[in-house]
C-alpha cells in the first residue's frame, strides 16, 4: 500500500492570502493513497523540511507531494528533503499553487478549487513513480580541440596546463590560424606575429599537447566523457620525422607561381611549401594538386635535393582514432565572398580593390611587398586610399544582417598605418557608424581621426576604373551631398562569416548552427561557451564575430569548461531520461532519426522464442547522450519507449485526475 | 469542479488542460504569476519537458475524460530547448486539426501556441483567449466517455 | 509568339522612333504585338509619390486587360516596366492588395501573366541565336556603349532578368548583331530624368557624366532602352556640349533601331532621322565595316 504525504505551503501570505491552504490539505487527505496531509507556513524553510522528515517517520510515508511555488525554483530543494527523509528523491511530485494559482487569481473559492485539482493531479502522478537512481559514466581524460587558431591554441594550452592531454587538429599545414597573417593588432599596435608565433611554439612544445596539422576530423561517435574521434591525417608527402625543415626543397621547386593563401592571394609560393617562415610544424608539405611529380610524374627535384631523404611521393592519407572526454570547437572565420555580391564595387574585376586581410599582408614587413604599401595593379605607392566599412556586414540584402564587430577597429588601424607609412597620403574612411566598444578602442579611433584620416558617414554606391584611378562615388549623409574620390587603392572591410566547412564539422560532431551558420551556443547570455551537446564547447569566432581579446578569453573559458568535465573520473547523469522496453520494441528505428542528440541506436539482442535462439534489433538509449526531451516516446509506434519521471502512465494519471 | 457538476448548464465553466514545456511556456506561466497578471481560473497545467513529449493519446484521453479544451504550448519554432521538439508538436497539431475536422469536432478545442519564458503577458493573454474560445464552443459532449 | 503591347505615353510622341523600330523588329522576329486597347497612363514619376494604391491601380488596369487575353505584357519604356513590375509583385504577394486593386479598377486582376521588358522579349525570350541569324546586315565594327539606365535592371527585387550592377542583356544583343559593346562603368547610372523639368541643371550634369564616360570608353553610339534617357542624352546633348565647352557628337539609339538596321530595314523607316544628334555616322560606319569585311576574304 502506497502512503503519500501531502504538504501544502502558505508561502507566508503569498499563497494563503488567496488559497485556503487548510482546506486544500483537508481535501487532499481524502485522495486515494494519501496517508498524511498538512499545511505549513514555509515549506522551503528548515522547519518546513524537518516537517517532511518527521511526517515520514511518524506516518511511514513512502511518497511526497509538495504544493508550493514553481518546481523550476525549489524542486531540487524538496527532492533533497525527500532524500533526507529516507525516501528515493524521485518518489516526489511538486505542484505550483503560487505562480499558477494565488498570484494570478483573486476569487478565493475558485483559486482553492484549482489548487485542490492541482494537488489531486500531483498525487495521482506520484502514485505512479518508481525509485530512480542516478547512473554514472566514466570520463576519458583527454580533450580534442578542433581548429588551431588563437582560440584553439589558447584552449589547448589551458587544458594542457590543467594537466590533461589534448589533441589539437588543424586543417591547414600550420597552426596559428588568421592571427599570424595580421600585421599589427589594435589598439596597442603590437606586432601580431610577435605575440602569436610564441604561442604557436608553446603549443607545439607542450608535453600534454599532440598536434595534427593538415588533418581533419572525419567522424565523432559517443558522448560526453566518451567520444571516439576519427582523424584523417592528409598525405603530406614529406616525412616529418626525418625532415629537418632546412627549406632547400622550397628554394629548388620549379613551380613558384601558386597563389599563397597565407598571403591572401597577394603573394606566391612553391608546390612544396611552408605557409610562412614561422609555421608550426616548421616543415614543408607538398601541395599535390600543383606538384609536377605527383600530377605528371615529372620533376622530382625536391627528392633529389633533400639532404635527409624525407620526400615521400607515395605518402597516403592516414586514419587515426582517439578517445576523448570533451571537445572544444575553434574553427574560426572566413571573409565574406564580396566578389560574388558587390557588383557596384566591380565584382572583383579591379585589382586595386582589395580586402582588409590583403591590406594586412601589404603592410606587413614579412608580406609580399616587405611592408611597403604598394598597389597590386602596378606596384606604385597609392596616395589616396579609400576604406569602405560594412561590406557584407549590416547589409541584409547583399550580405549579412549582423555587425562583424572588428572592422571598425581594424579599419581605424589600417587608416592609421596608411597615414603613418605614406607621405602626403590622403585617407578617407566611408562608414555607417563607428563602433568602438572595447578597452582603449575609442581612444585609438580618436587618435586616428587626429592623425588626419577623413571619416565620411555614408555608403559607397559605386567604384569604377578610369585610367589608373578608381573613381569612388558615395554620399556624405551628414552633409547631404554626393561625394566623389579619385582613389589609388580601395580597401573593403568585409564581413566575418563562419569558416568554410564549419557546418559540416558541426554536423559530424553533432550540434547545431544558427541562422548565419555560426555555432549555436546553449544560451546566448548564460551559457555562451556550451552547445546543446554535452561535452562540446565553443571558442572564438566560430560562435560569432569576435576580436582577438574576446577570442582568447573564450578559448580560456571553453578550456575551463572542458577541464571541469575532465576533472572527474566519472560523472553522474540525471535519471530522467528515456528507457526502452526490449520486449515491446519492434526495432523500427523511427526514434533513431527523431532524437536530436543521436542518443538512440539499434542494438542486436538475442532471445529464446519457440525453442530457438533468435537475434533481433531493438532501440538502445545512451544515458550519456539522452537529455530527456521525450520526443522519441511520443513518436514510438509500439509504446516501447517511455520517459522516466514523465511516463505515459504518470501523465495519463494526471489527465485523469483533473476530471475525477 | 467535476464532470458531473459541469453537466448543469447554468454552472458550466470550461475546463481546460494545458501542456506546457518546462523551458519556455511553463516559465512564461511562472513569469505571468510573478507579474501578478490576472487570468481566468479555468486552465490546469501539466508540466512536460518538451511540447514534443505530448503524446496524442494524452490529448484524446483528456477529451474523453470530459475536458472542454486542450492547449499545447512550447518554445518558439527554432528556440526549442531540445532543438527540434516543438516541430514534432506542430506536426501533430496539424494532424489533429484534420482528425477533428473529420470526426466533426471543432478544431478550436485543441490549440497550439509558442510562448517563450520571457512572454508572461502573452501567456496570460493566451489563457484568456483560449478560455473565451472554448467558452464560446460550449461544453465538450461529443468526445466524452459517458459510460463511466 | 504573341504579347500584349503597352507602348506608354512616349512611344507615340517623343519616342516615335522607338515605336517604329519596335514594330519593324517584331515583324522580322515574328513576334505578334497586340496593343492593349484603351490603355491608360502607367503613373510613372508622379503616382507612386502621391498614393500607393493609385500607383498600383493605374498599371493594374492595363495588366488586367492583358490578363483577360491570357497574354504576357511587353513594355518598351523602362519607367513603365518598373511600375508594372511593382504592381505585378504587389498583387502576387498580397491577397489584400489584390482585392483592393481589383475593386478599384473594377476588374479581376490576379497577376497570372508576366510583365516583361521589351529588351527581355527581343533578346532572351526570342533567343539571341534567332536574332543573330536574322541580322543579315551585321553592324560590323560599331562600338556601342550599352546604357541600361536606372530602372531597367534596378531595383533588383523588381527587375529580375539581368544583373543590377553589371547587366549583360544589351551587350550580348550587340554581340549578336555584330557590333561591339565597350566596357564602361555607367551602364546603370541615372541620367537625371526624374528632374527632367524641375532641375534641368542636375539633368545636364548627370547626363554629361554618362556621355563623357561613354565617349571615354571609345563608344561611337550609346544604345538605350528608355525614352527618357533618350530625351536627356539626345535632345539635351547640344546644351550639354555648350555648357561644358566640349564636342561630344555621340548618336543615341534605341536597341530596337540597331536591331532593325541589322535586320535590313531602311534607316529612315525606323526613325534614324528623328534624332537631334546626327545618326548618319552610325549608318556610314556600319556600311564601311561591312564593305571592308566583304573585301577581306
Amino acid at each position: 500500500m502506497k502512503r503519500v504525504g501531502v504538504f501544502v505551503c502558505h508561502c507566508g501570505s503569498n499563497i494563503a492570502a488567496v488559497v485556503d491552504c487548510e482546506r486544500v490539505a483537508k481535501e487532499a487527505a481524502k485522495f486515494p493513497g494519501v496517508a498524511f496531509s498538512i499545511d505549513n507556513k514555509y515549506m522551503c524553510s528548515d522547519p518546513g523540511q524537518d516537517l517532511i522528515k518527521k511526517a515520514v517517520e511518524e506516518h511511514h510515508l513512502d511518497r511526497i507531494v509538495v504544493a508550493s511555488c514553481t518546481p523550476r525554483m525549489h524542486e531540487p530543494v524538496f527532492r533533497r528533503a525527500t532524500e533526507n527523509a529516507g525516501i528515493n528523491p524521485y518518489l516526489f511530485a511538486m505542484t505550483n499553487i503560487r505562480e499558477h494559482v494565488s498570484w494570478i487569481h483573486t476569487d478565493r473559492e475558485k483559486a482553492t478549487e484549482k489548487a485542490i485539482d492541482l494537488v489531486r493531479m500531483a498525487v495521482a502522478k506520484v502514485l505512479h513513480t518508481v525509485p530512480l537512481e542516478k547512473s554514472s559514466i566514466p570520463i576519458t581524460k583527454r580533450a580534442l580541440v578542433i581548429g588551431g587558431g588563437i582560440a584553439g591554441m589558447q584552449a589547448a594550452l589551458d587544458i594542457a596546463d590543467n594537466g590533461n592531454p589534448v589533441v589539437l587538429v588543424e586543417r591547414e599545414p600550420t597552426i596559428g590560424g588568421k592571427m599570424p597573417m595580421l600585421d599589427k593588432t589594435f589598439p596597442s599596435l603590437d606586432c601580431s606575429a610577435c605575440i602569436c608565433t610564441p604561442k604557436m611554439a608553446s603549443t607545439d612544445q607542450h608535453p600534454n599537447i599532440t598536434i595534427y596539422t593538415h588533418s581533419e576530423v572525419e567522424r565523432v561517435d559517443g558522448y560526453i566523457g566518451n567520444f571516439q574521434v576519427t582523424i584523417r591525417q592528409k598525405a603530406k608527402y614529406v616525412d616529418h620525422k626525418i625532415c629537418t625543415g632546412c627549406g632547400l626543397c622550397e628554394t629548388k621547386c620549379p613551380n613558384k607561381k601558386i597563389p599563397n593563401s597565407f598571403e591572401a592571394g597577394m603573394g606566391n609560393r612553391t608546390a612544396i611549401y611552408k605557409a610562412f617562415p614561422q609555421a608550426v610544424p616548421n616543415k614543408p608539405i607538398i601541395d599535390a594538386a600543383n606538384c609536377r611529380k605527383l600530377t605528371k610524374d615529372k620533376c622530382g627535384v625536391c627528392a633529389k635535393v633533400c639532404p635527409t631523404g624525407a620526400i615521400k611521393y607515395d605518402d597516403q592519407d592516414e586514419l587515426i582514432t582517439i578517445d576523448v572526454g570533451a571537445i572544444v570547437m575553434a574553427t574560426g572565420y572566413d571573409l565574406f565572398p564580396w566578389k560574388e555580391a558587390y557588383g557596384e564595387y566591380g565584382y572583383g574585376k579591379y585589382p586595386d580593390v582589395i580586402t582588409g586581410l590583403q591590406f594586412e599582408r601589404l603592410v606587413n614587413a614579412s608580406g609580399p611587398t616587405s611592408g611597403h604599401i604598394l598597389r597590386p595593379s602596378d606596384g606604385k605607392e597609392p596616395k589616396t586610399i579609400v576604406f569602405i566599412k560594412c561590406v557584407g556586414s549590416r547589409d541584409d540584402v547583399k550580405g549579412k544582417a549582423y555587425c562583424s564587430r572588428t572592422c571598425c577597429m581594424y579599419t581605424a588601424k589600417h587608416a592609421h598605418q596608411a597615414v603613418d607609412k605614406i607621405e602626403d597620403s590622403h585617407v578617407i574612411v566611408f562608414y555607417m557608424d563607428v563602433r568602438t566598444a572595447g578597452k582603449g578602442y575609442e581612444e585609438f579611433y580618436q587618435r586616428t581621426v587626429e592623425d588626419g584620416v577623413h571619416y565620411v558617414r555614408g555608403r559607397v554606391s559605386k567604384i569604377y576604373q578610369l585610367g589608373d584611378k578608381l573613381i569612388v562615388r558615395g554620399e556624405d549623409t551628414l552633409l547631404g551631398e554626393a561625394v566623389q574620390v579619385n582613389a589609388d587603392l580601395v580597401v573593403l572591410a568585409t564581413a566575418m562569416v563562419p569558416s568554410a566547412g564549419s557546418g559540416e564539422i558541426a554536423h559530424i560532431v553533432g550540434f547545431s548552427t544558427d541562422k548565419d551558420g555560426f555555432y549555436q551556443e546553449a544560451h546566448p547570455k548564460l551559457r555562451p561557451l556550451e552547445t546543446f551537446t554535452a561535452g562540446v564547447f565553443l571558442a572564438g569566432a566560430c560562435q560569432g564575430p569576435k576580436d582577438i581579446p574576446d577570442t582568447a578569453a573564450q578559448g580560456s573559458g571553453a578550456a575551463a569548461k572542458a577541464s571541469a568535465v575532465l576533472s572527474n573520473r566519472s560523472m553522474e547523469t540525471d535519471p530522467l531520461i528515456s528507457q526502452v522496453n526490449d520486449a515491446v520494441c519492434a526495432g523500427c528505428g523511427v526514434c533513431v532519426g527523431i532524437c536530436p542528440y543521436r542518443a538512440i541506436e539499434l542494438k542486436e539482442i538475442t532471445q529464446r522464442a519457440g525453442g530457438k535462439t533468435i537475434a533481433r534489433r531493438v532501440a538502445s538509449i545512451n544515458s550519456g547522450l539522452c537529455q530527456g526531451c521525450g520526443a522519441c516516446v511520443a513518436a514510438c509506434r509500439s509504446g516501447a519507449l517511455d520517459l522516466k519521471g514523465f511516463t505515459n502512465q504518470q501523465i495519463m494519471a494526471e489527465v485523469d485526475a483533473l476530471c475525477l | 469542479m467535476s464532470v458531473k457538476s459541469s453537466d448543469a448548464q447554468e454552472a458550466w465553466e470550461p475546463k481546460i488542460l494545458a501542456f506546457c514545456c518546462n523551458w519556455c511556456s511553463y516559465a512564461g506561466a511562472d513569469l505571468a504569476g510573478l507579474n501578478r497578471t490576472q487570468q481566468p481560473p479555468n486552465v490546469r497545467i501539466i508540466r512536460v519537458p518538451c511540447s514534443g513529449r505530448v503524446d496524442p493519446q494524452f490529448i484524446m484521453r483528456a477529451f474523453q475524460d470530459g475536458v472542454d479544451g486542450v492547449l499545447v504550448a512550447g518554445c518558439h519554432p527554432g528556440d526549442c530547448h531540445y532543438s527540434t521538439g516543438n516541430f514534432f508538436a506542430r506536426r501533430r497539431f496539424l494532424l489533429f486539426q484534420r482528425i477533428f475536422d473529420y470526426i466533426g469536432i471543432d478544431p478550436g478545442r485543441l490549440q497550439n501556441r509558442w510562448i517563450s519564458g520571457a512572454e508572461g503577458d502573452k501567456f496570460a493573454a493566451t489563457v484568456s483567449k483560449v478560455t473565451e474560445d472554448i467558452r464560446a464552443l460550449g461544453p465538450n459532449r461529443k468526445l466524452r466517455d459517458e459510460h463511466e | 509568339m504573341k504579347y500584349a503591347y503597352y507602348p506608354g505615353c512616349s512611344l507615340d510622341s517623343t519616342g516615335i522612333e522607338y515605336q517604329l523600330s519596335t514594330k519593324a523588329v517584331a515583324g522580322t522576329l515574328g513576334v505578334e504585338l497586340w496593343e492593349i486597347p484603351e490603355w491608360n497612363c502607367c503613373g510613372a514619376s508622379a503616382a507612386h509619390n502621391t498614393d500607393r494604391l493609385l500607383s498600383l491601380a493605374l498599371p493594374a488596369r492595363n495588366l488586367a486587360l492583358a490578363e483577360k487575353e491570357g497574354l504576357d505584357v511587353a513594355v518598351p519604356c523602362a519607367a513603365c516596366y518598373s511600375r508594372m513590375k511593382a504592381t505585378e509583385k504587389a498583387v502576387r504577394g498580397s491577397e489584400d492588395v489584390r482585392e483592393k486593386i481589383s475593386e478599384i479598377i473594377e476588374m479581376e486582376y490576379g497577376a497570372s501573366n508576366r510583365t516583361l521588358a521589351l529588351l527581355d522579349v527581343f533578346t532572351n525570350q526570342a533567343g539571341l541565336e534567332q536574332v543573330a541569324s536574322l541580322a543579315t546586315k551585321p553592324l560590323q565594327g560599331l562600338k556601342t556603349a550599352c546604357y541600361y539606365g536606372c530602372l531597367m535592371v534596378k531595383p533588383p527585387r523588381l527587375a529580375e532578368f539581368d544583373d543590377p550592377e553589371d547587366p549583360q542583356t544589351m551587350d550580348r544583343l550587340m554581340d549578336a548583331l555584330g557590333a561591339e559593346a565597350v566596357s564602361w562603368p555607367y551602364k546603370t547610372e541615372c541620367c537625371g530624368a526624374g528632374f527632367a523639368s524641375s532641375r534641368t541643371d542636375i539633368v545636364l550634369q548627370m547626363s554629361y557624366e554618362v556621355l563623357r564616360l561613354a565617349k571615354t570608353a571609345g563608344a561611337e553610339a550609346v544604345v538605350t532602352a528608355c525614352p527618357l534617357c533618350m530625351l536627356n542624352l539626345d535632345m539635351r546633348q547640344k546644351e550639354i556640349e555648350a555648357k561644358n565647352g566640349v564636342a561630344i557628337d555621340l548618336p543615341i539609339l534605341y536597341f530596337t533601331e540597331l536591331m532593325a538596321l541589322a535586320f535590313g530595314h531602311k534607316p529612315a523607316a525606323i526613325g534614324f532621322n528623328k534624332h537631334f544628334v546626327d545618326t548618319t555616322p552610325v549608318v556610314r560606319k556600319v556600311e564601311q565595316g561591312r564593305r571592308a569585311k566583304e573585301v577581306q576574304p
